[in-house]
């Protein structure tokens, strides 16, 4: 496995850090947007971006890159947020999050923005993309691989057990699905929902590979992902125990920050709190 | 005769004993030409080898068959990844579980994405027969027809059925076929016009004129020549595009005629007379009468006896004209 220095994942922390920010100014301006879940997969999301994805954000449409499929294209704030940190486009952009004309769509869209990959947001339908895409390299035997963000909630949908079926079936080691485990939806808890557990030994009869970490521990999360290169034979589950609205204290496990409009001062406050530990993590990396 | 030497149809066009063929056999052959000619095309299967007609193309192209079981969502969504990594997939099962059962897959995944997926829908229309309503599309056309960027076409024949199945792949962007199952009258030939987005006059005629599309366009093209010993001359247009409509030769018709009928086994609500309806109500506001299914299911029975029990025979075809021409009249 590829050693990466405490100095590197100070600086990916940073870029977590950074990417909330950005999630919580970016959807306070557009007056909606969901909060929850992009807090929670910052830290995986600055892990994708800045360090496992293979590839170049001055050309999205590079035939060797990585692909990324958002499937729950609701939380695609943070996908916003590290593609314009990436420099995809200007940051300056994330102010446009869905406004009339934008290319930041509230749900993504492939046609409108360049390395979103696929359109997304009816949930369930993102894994079954990204095992066609999957096996599609396959046949013309291409060294790209294939990451697929879920969430825990769209679990529910039967469509993605058909897609992990398929990628079972065709033992896609090129595809890792990422599950964003935060153990909330809209209307509640998942195991109150829906239940979902055990949801790795699910992955496991289904013929996976599957990884757990904690999500909101980058380097845990740099683990888990250059684990997945080891990987083979079959596709691999990454399942990344997430705190959903993660970094701001009010929102963090509380299920109605999936997604709930600011009101006066709360953003402000999320802001304040996210830059006093912006400072302390660039304190931590000066001593590095 | 006023059948268009240029339509290229056959001679025995009225004979009762014409050869009959399905049309989702001409998808069997299109589909295996257009793989000889274009490496990325693939067929995605969901456990329906034989009777979406498959089994050549598996046993040609073993490596580029995919089989994903009874799965209808995953069929339209797993082909919108395979078309992002560059292949044309077709996917393949009856119209009433893709697009029927995977509508939101088809609009999100492969429209909206726009991607480059040929979506080939199996036993359309009441012809289906015996196995009833819940296998008989009806509404397909009906559900495809407001999702931008889709193409839709539905064949007259097995011939056509070949040539529509082929085209499509070198036609960029999300097509939907629908095909039938059972056998129907094999009357156009390899010279027969076909271009996507154009349709054909099979009949030239100045009293009313026949839009239509589907294996029906010979009912159609029988009621004409019927109607012509009446003393009705009667064009007829094969359709077989209904999105894009092309525009022009509706027009043509309506203002050669100034009555039209419209003629498909499918819903009235939304179909191919819908699309007929919509542009002239625009264009050039003109009678139309409509056959296709009045707002019922189908049921279970012999096809020719579905076809005419729900109003879609030669001799329903010929009152809907007179009605038409009646009502162009009497005006």
């Amino acid at each position: 496995m590829a050693h990466v220095s405490d100095k590197r994942i100070k600086e990916l922390e940073i870029i977590a850090n950074t990417l909330r920010r950005h999630v919580i100014e970016m959807v306070a301006h557009a007056g909606s947007g969901h909060q929850g879940g992009p807090l929670g997969m910052a830290d995986v999301f600055a892990v994708l971006y800045f360090h496992a994805l293979n590839h170049d954000p001055k050309k999205p449409d590079w035939e060797d890159r990585d692909r990324l499929i958002l499937s729950n294209g609701h939380t695609c704030p943070i996908r916003y947020a590290a593609m314009a940190e990436a420099g995809y486009f200007p940051v300056e952009e994330l102010k446009t999050l869905r406004r009339l004309g934008t290319r930041l769509q509230g749900h993504p869209e492939r046609a409108k923005l360049p390395g979103a990959e696929t359109t997304s947001g009816p949930l369930g339908a993102g894994l079954a993309q990204a095992a066609g895409l999957a096996y599609a390299g396959k046949m013309d035997k291409k060294k790209w691989r294939v990451f697929c963000q879920t969430s825990d909630g769209e679990h529910e949908a039967g469509l993605h057990w058909e897609a992990m079926l398929f990628a079972g079936k065709n033992r896609l080691d090129n595809l890792v699905c990422i599950v964003d485990r935060n153990n909330i939806q809209i209307d509640g808890r998942t195991e109150d929902i829906m239940p979902l557990e055990p949801l790795a030994e699910k992955y496991r009869a289904f013929n996976w590979h599957v990884l757990e970490c904690d999500g909101n521990s980058v380097s845990a999360v740099v683990d888990a992902l250059e684990a997945t290169k080891s990987l083979f034979d079959k596709p691999i589950c990454v399942l990344t125990h997430n705190v959903p609205g993660k970094g701001v204290s009010y929102m963090e496990n509380n299920f109605l920050w999936h997604s709930q409009p600011f009101k006066p001062g709360e953003a402000e406050a999320a802001v304040n709190e996210l830059k006093s530990v912006g400072e302390k993590l660039e304190a931590e990396y000066a001593k590095l | 005769m006023a059948i268009r030497n240029e339509a290229h149809l056959v001679e025995n066009l009225l004979d009762p004993k014409i050869p009959q063929k399905p049309t989702r056999d001409g998808y069997g052959l299109g589909v295996i030409e257009a793989a000889k000619k274009d490496p990325n095309v693939v067929v995605v299967c969901a456990d329906l080898t034989e009777s979406t007609r498959n089994l050549e193309f598996k046993k040609q192209f073993p490596d580029r068959f995919i089989q994903v079981g009874v799965h209808e969502q995953f069929l339209a969504a797993g082909a919108a990844g395979l078309a992002l990594g560059g292949k044309i997939p077709y996917i393949t099962s009856y119209a009433m579980f893709c697009p029927g059962r995977a509508w939101e897959q088809v609009r999100t995944n492969i429209c909206l994405n726009d991607v480059n997926v040929k979506i080939i829908g199996s036993h359309t229309g009441v012809s289906v027969g015996p196995d009833g309503a819940t296998h008989q599309a009806i509404e397909d056309i009906a559900i495809m027809r407001p999702i931008p960027n889709i193409t839709i076409i539905a064949p007259c024949d097995v011939v056509e059925a070949k040539k529509a199945a082929e085209a499509i792949a070198a036609w960029e962007g999300p097509c939907y076929i629908r095909f039938a199952r059972e056998k129907t009258p094999v009357f156009t030939t390899e010279e027969t016009p076909f271009e996507i987005g154009k349709a054909t006059t099979f009949r030239t005629g100045k009293d009313v004129a026949i839009i239509a599309c589907g294996s029906l366009v010979h009912n159609a093209l029988v009621a004409a020549e019927e109607l012509a010993e009446e003393g009705l001359d009667v064009m007829v247009v094969n359709s077989h595009t209904i999105k894009p409509l092309d525009e022009k030769a509706v027009l043509h018709a309506a203002e050669t005629c100034d009555a039209v009928v419209t003629v498909e086994e499918h819903q009235i609500t939304g179909g191919l007379g819908g699309a007929v309806a919509e542009y002239l109500a625009r264009a050039r506001p003109t009678i139309q009468e409509f056959v296709g299914v009045p707002n019922v299911f189908g049921e279970s029975g012999a096809p020719n006896e579905l076809v005419s029990h729900f109003g879609m025979d030669v001799p329903a075809i010929k009152k809907a004209v007179k009605k038409a021409h009646k009502r162009k009249t009497h005006r």
